[in-house]
């Protein structure tokens, strides 16, 4: 028995060593910048310990205006996309013909470049001298008047970045759904049939407990994907999210670290440690709540 | 409730894109299941009686033919309008739902005038439960129950709402051996203590025979022969139907009939009035030997199997299908082991003659032999 503990270790070891030094050792360090004032990563030197760090970034308007963006943005597309993915995949598996066609295309999405995909936004949504894009040209066709879908207010930027992110993040979840729908028995279809269950009855009591283990899984996975976007903001809004009012908490760690307001590592330990934070209780909510609702069969 | 079916015929398109060739799963089955009965669908797999099933309760439709339940005609009506109760083969109980839920699952989805309320419903669950057995099982998931018990989940939902006919699908295949005889009598007893026409399907011709008051034999989708289990079993119409039915399976020989006398190999076994000299199969049921010294069939003995009430003998013949031919005798018979060869003479009654080309039954009067 002792002998095998060992060799088990010893398998592990590999492992361990790789997560300790590239996962474990920089969370570490990441927790304890954010209690060093002043840091410098060059000199190795700091000023003074405390809670100095979180007081700075917890008041920093740019950083509150992070987390509010980065609040909406869950909390608008995380039950968007995965209610959309949930009814398009309903929808592909009760089609026979041409369904790997459209599974292909709602595919798609994924397997393209998030950069070359913002691109095509701004063109859809962007208003320059020539052209007012697509989008408001399709709105002026409708009788409304023109927006700034990229320079302008507040709320229609938020509704590309929102429409982007949905759109970006649907394909995974699709095919995850599909695959789950497909692994359901279609006994239990039957059974349900000949007990004369009505078809909206059968989704609710059948077929979505049956695939709650991979909604719950996107869910989770959507949350602390949402949480962590950044690229999409670029994407769309160029570098310079801070002036655009469109960053996100990743955003600003990154701007503390390399932007153009660069050089505080330790304001952006503190602004990682309080993304872990919020991510962590998030998913502890999520999982307390699915408790109830997933049956892991 | 009598079940009519009238010429019921199923075709599925070919899957092979080449011939389009239909294959025929069920072929012109004409029946009428008298009220009340339990009826044993018989057959290999691939036989079509599965098929059979599901036109009867409706989740296929059939390409021709009617289905009446009494004098209702149902060909046309969804499942859920039919009044029948499934049992699947795997059973489909929902494993996200306890088994209360699952019993009640089917009431749960009665609407209008025919609606329940919730203690109604309960007690329905509970009366179908009691009735296998299963009411101190109501609180627990299905993965947490044995085979035997989902079983009786399965058959306590198909009867909660109290259907016209219930129908079960293998409803033995997945238990062992021992609580597949016991779970066989609680379905005959559950049976007619409902009185509720049952139709069940299976190929294990045992099962079929030890509970049916009818069974159906299936071959290729063609009904080979309807009838009680033992008038099949003692006169089967073509050799499938005598092959199929009895363990051991009846011995089959090659043999020939010449002046009315049945040859087997060069030995004369039995005087067949009325049949025209040909080439034949000759079936012998295991039971159909009997030991006699100076008897005119003699086969190369190789061993007995004691089985406590018979003996199984277990001996070769240069004319049969199978390398071996097993005959069943009783114990209080002495066998000479040392001898390399057995002797039997055959009951009459026990031994069945097939046309060599269509393998139908013919038929001979017999003579009684001294």
């Amino acid at each position: 028995m002792e002998k095998n503990n060992l060799k088990g270790w010893l398998y592990l070891l590999p492992a361990f060593l790789f997560l300790g030094a590239f996962m474990i050792y920089p969370l570490i360090d990441v927790f304890v910048y954010s209690f060093e004032e002043g840091y410098n990563s060059a000199s190795q030197t700091f000023y003074d310990t405390g809670m100095y760090n979180y007081s700075y970034v917890l008041h920093d308007p740019y950083f509150l205006q992070a987390v509010k963006n980065t609040f909406i943005l869950v909390i608008i597309t995380v039950p968007l996309s995965t209610g959309f993915a949930l009814l398009i995949s309903l929808a592909l598996s009760s089609i026979r013909p041409l369904r790997e066609l459209f599974q292909t295309i709602y595919f798609l999405p994924y397997v393209t470049n998030t950069l070359a995909v913002g691109l095509v936004f701004m063109i859809l949504f962007k208003k320059t001298a020539y052209s007012d894009g697509l989008v408001n040209l399709l709105i002026q066709q409708f009788g409304g008047s023109s927006v700034d879908f990229i320079d302008g207010p507040y709320w229609a930027k938020m509704f590309v970045l929102c429409f982007y992110t949905i759109w970006v993040v649907m394909p995974f979840k699709i095919l995850i759904l599909t695959s789950a729908l497909a692994s359901v028995d279609p006994v239990y279809y039957n059974a349900a049939r000949v007990d004369g269950t009505s078809r909206f009855r059968i989704f609710r009591k059948i077929t979505l407990p049956m695939i709650s283990p991979m909604i719950f899984y996107l869910i989770i996975t959507g949350f602390i994907g949402a949480f962590k976007a950044y690229s999409d903001a670029v994407a769309l809004f160029g570098t310079n999210l801070n002036a655009a009012r469109m960053n996100t908490i990743v955003g600003y760690i990154y701007d503390m670290l390399y932007g153009d307001s660069g050089g505080y590592p330790s304001y952006a330990s503190a602004a990682a440690i309080l993304l872990f934070a919020i991510v962590l209780t998030i998913t502890c909510i999520n999982l307390l709540i699915s408790k109830k609702h997933v049956h892991y069969i | 409730m009598k079940i009519t079916l009238e010429h019921l015929t199923k075709k599925f398109p070919s899957r092979n894109r080449k011939s389009h060739e239909e294959v025929i799963a069920v072929h012109d089955f004409d029946f009428e299941i008298p009220d009340g009965k339990l009826v044993g669908l018989l057959g290999p797999s691939g036989c079509g009686k599965s098929t059979t099933l599901n036109l009867i309760c409706g989740l296929q439709k059939p390409t021709e033919g009617r289905i009446y339940f009494g004098d209702d005609d149902v060909t046309d009506l969804a499942p859920e309008h039919r009044g029948v109760g499934l049992v699947f083969q795997n059973y489909a109980l929902y494993p996200h739902l306890t088994v209360k839920k699952n019993i009640t699952f089917p009431l749960e989805n009665l609407k209008g005038a025919q609606k329940l309320t919730k203690a109604q419903m309960e007690e329905r669950a509970l009366q179908a439960a009691r009735l296998v057995q299963i009411e101190s099982l109501m609180d627990r998931k299905p993965n947490e129950l044995s085979g035997g018990q989902q079983q009786r989940v399965a058959i306590a939902r198909a009867l909660v709402k109290t259907p016209r006919v219930l129908l079960l699908d293998e409803p033995l295949s997945n238990l062992d051996a021992r609580l597949r005889l016991q779970t066989r009598e609680e379905i005959r007893r559950i049976q007619k203590q409902t009185q509720i026409t049952t139709v069940f399907v299976t190929h294990d011709q045992d099962e079929a025979m030890s509970i049916s008051d009818i069974i159906v034999v299936m071959k290729d989708g063609v009904v080979q022969q309807i009838g009680k289990p033992q008038e099949v079993y003692d006169d089967p119409v073509n050799l499938f139907v005598a092959k199929f039915l009895g363990t051991p399976p009846i011995n089959v020989f090659q043999g020939r009939v010449k002046q009315e006398q049945l040859y087997v190999g060069e030995d004369a076994v039995l005087t067949v009035k009325g049949v025209p000299d040909q080439e034949v199969f000759v079936g012998i049921r295991p039971e159909g030997f009997q030991l006699k010294a100076d008897g005119p069939l003699c086969c190369h003995l190789d061993r007995i199997e004691v089985m406590g009430r018979d003996i199984s003998v277990v001996s070769s013949h240069e004319c049969c299908e199978s390398p071996r031919v097993r005959s069943i005798i009783n114990a209080e018979n002495h066998l000479d082991l040392a001898s390399d060869t057995v002797r039997f003479s055959v009951k009459p009654n026990k031994i069945f003659l097939f046309h060599k080309e269509t393998q139908e039954r013919i038929r001979f009067e017999t003579a009684s032999r001294t």
